[in-house]
């Protein structure tokens, strides 16, 4: 069984489709990069994933579990985490209080031992703590924990966004352009970061993204969106000489 | 100077300026009025204590604040009205009554209106504040000792100033315990950006209700407190000026800090009895003067007086189970 399978989704904003029929499988342990021109509908099919937009048709399948119709916290409570094309962090809290934020579901005490602090309280906060400190390290950022998010050079935020995905303790993770805006040495040390990161947090990838700096060395499979449809699907390699790739990049006459 | 001498220091100096109080209060300095005042004062820290998480904390406008300090105080004015035989423990549990009331009916109201966002909630929570003034001046046809517009009286009163003091002390501890736990975080993760807290598996809606209904709370025991200082309930003390009066203080104090929402509503309870002493003669120009300083005052720090500042005695050391060195493996 496929960790996440997506059938035939497709999805309308009134006259417009701007996703149609779009069907992938991924299995655990993958990493898959969905890449395609500007307007081409893969943040919308991620943003269908992560629960924000509901499809119009079409199914998607979370390790056996329909996720159709789930919000977005409780996907994220099944297992999917996702970063944002444009940062999303927590601009006035610290670093630390960003990562931590992702373990709000399983915090493991209640509003009654918040309020009172109570001892149950204190351990799980001081195991938190512990946790979002290693999760931090590993990124890079532990020395950052104790300023503000907004504090932060661009590079260490989109670390932080993925550091407090993390946090969420997901199977799958969703990265929309993770290298977005980066030089090709920052892409390099990102290829590298994600690749460590997969492996260290048994995790699934699914990413976006048009640096193919990053997306030919990482992905074991692509797929390419274009108009809201796959039009190629297939190792990195095979994508990179396909016509219809190049053409839904570069335009026809360009290719002809 | 670690943390627990910081929090041995600052409990130490609140026993200390009580007892100087209590003092002054006793050789008469303090007179009878201005005892009155800083009960008030209490009063207002309480109710914006609450305004402070709804708002300060998770971004959620609200124009009808006064209006659950209001419910609050009806409901433990009637309380104590009806066990008032009962003494000190009517009032207690009038304490009581008066936060589970407004607390249920903040909760009541929330669910429905906070789906609003900014403006639209600030809007809804207006016409909510009116529908309170309004049912209180019409609440004798149903329950006539709650005195309609003519106002409530006979609530017995309580004016032991250690009462109010050891109150605030409790509610301030209570708020920030709140704020520093896993459910004060995914507050300030609404107010920071809530798509964002909503995909880390932080449920708006739920954290939404959760503070105000805290924040509801809070209002209600300063309202329940309210009844005891002043004899005489009124609608008009509860409206919508008075909602504004809440804004103030949080907005001044600082969105997000606890100790300017205390100091804040402390300084606020005063001004006019500062005005009055300051300002002598010109007292009669004592609007334009208040409305001077919150317009400089904002002009010069929007972030509010104590914007991003927490008195280090409030924030709670970060405990780590490991040690530093083996924070690697």
């Amino acid at each position: 069984m496929p960790l996440l399978e997506i059938k035939s989704l497709g999805i309308n904003f009134g006259g417009l489709r701007a996703v149609n029929n779009f069907d992938l499988e991924i299995e655990t342990g993958e990493i898959v990069g969905v890449i395609g021109p500007n307007g081409a509908g893969k943040t919308t099919i991620f943003n269908m994933l992560s629960g924000y937009y509901a499809p119009t048709d079409g199914t998607i399948t979370f390790k056996g579990k329909l996720m159709n119709g789930l919000r977005p916290f409780q996907v994220a409570q099944q297992g999917i985490a996702r970063t944002f094309q444009n940062i999303r962090l927590f601009p006035q809290i610290s670093v630390l209080d960003n990562v931590r934020i992702g373990f709000h579901p399983r915090a493991g005490y209640n509003l009654v031992d918040s309020i009172l602090h109570t001892p149950r309280f204190i351990a799980r906060e001081a195991e938190l703590t512990d946790q979002a400190l290693d999760i931090l390290a590993t990124l890079g950022l532990e020395d950052k924990a104790y300023i503000k998010a907004n504090g932060l050079p661009y590079g260490a935020q989109r670390r932080l966004e993925i550091a407090r995905a993390l946090a969420v303790k997901p199977d799958l993770l969703l990265l929309d352009e993770p290298a977005a805006g980066m030089n090709p040495a920052e892409v390099g040390r990102m290829v590298d970061l994600l690749r460590f990161v997969k492996e260290k947090f048994d995790l699934t990838v699914l990413l976006i993204e048009h640096q193919m700096g990053l997306v030919m060395p990482i992905c074991d499979r692509l797929v390419v969106v274009d108009f809201g449809e796959v039009i190629a699907s297939g190792l990195p390699q095979e994508i990179r000489d396909n016509p219809k790739v190049l053409e839904a990049y570069l335009g026809r006459s360009a290719v002809a | 100077m670690d943390k627990k001498k910081q929090v041995i220091m600052a409990l130490a100096s609140v026993l200390v300026l009580y007892a100087v109080l209590e003092a002054l209060m006793m050789v008469g300095i303090v007179g009878p009025y201005w005892q009155e005042i800083m009960r008030y004062a209490m009063v207002v820290t309480i109710g914006a204590l609450g305004l402070s998480i709804m708002y300060g904390f998770t971004g959620q406008f609200s124009l009808g604040h006064a209006a659950f300090v209001g419910i609050g105080a009806y409901a433990a004015g009637l309380f104590n009205l009806t066990f008032r035989h009962y003494g000190i423990l009517a009032f207690l549990g009038s304490l009581v009554v008066g936060a589970v009331v407004a607390g249920v009916v903040g909760y009541l109201i929330g669910v429905p209106i906070l789906r609003l966002k900014s403006d639209y909630l600030g809007i809804a929570t207006l016409g909510f504040g009116f529908i309170v003034t309004n049912g209180l001046q019409n609440s004798d046809k149903l329950i006539p000792a709650l005195g309609g517009a003519r106002g409530m009286t006979g609530v017995p009163q309580v004016q032991g100033f250690g009462w109010y003091y050891v109150l605030v002390l409790i509610a301030v501890i209570l708020a920030r315990n709140f704020i520093f736990s896993t459910h004060g975080r995914a507050c300030t993760a609404i107010r920071e950006n809530e798509t964002a807290a909503d995909v880390v598996g932080v449920s708006p809606a739920r954290t939404k209700i959760m503070a105000f209904t805290i924040g509801c709370a809070l209002a209600g025991l300063g309202g329940a407190l309210y009844a005891h200082n002043i004899p005489f309930l009124h609608p008009d003390s509860f409206n919508f000026l008075e909602s504004i009066n809440y804004l103030i203080v949080v907005v001044l104090g600082g969105l997000g800090s606890l100790t300017g929402t205390v100091i804040t509503a402390v300084g606020w309870a005063f001004i006019w009895e500062v005005l009055r002493l300051v300002l002598g003669p010109l007292y009669d120009f004592r609007g334009v003067i208040y409305a001077i300083i919150l317009i400089v005052i904002i002009i010069m720090r929007p972030q509010g007086v104590f914007g991003g500042i927490e008195a280090s005695c409030l924030v709670p050391q970060i405990k780590r189970r490991k040690t530093h060195a083996a924070a690697g493996d």
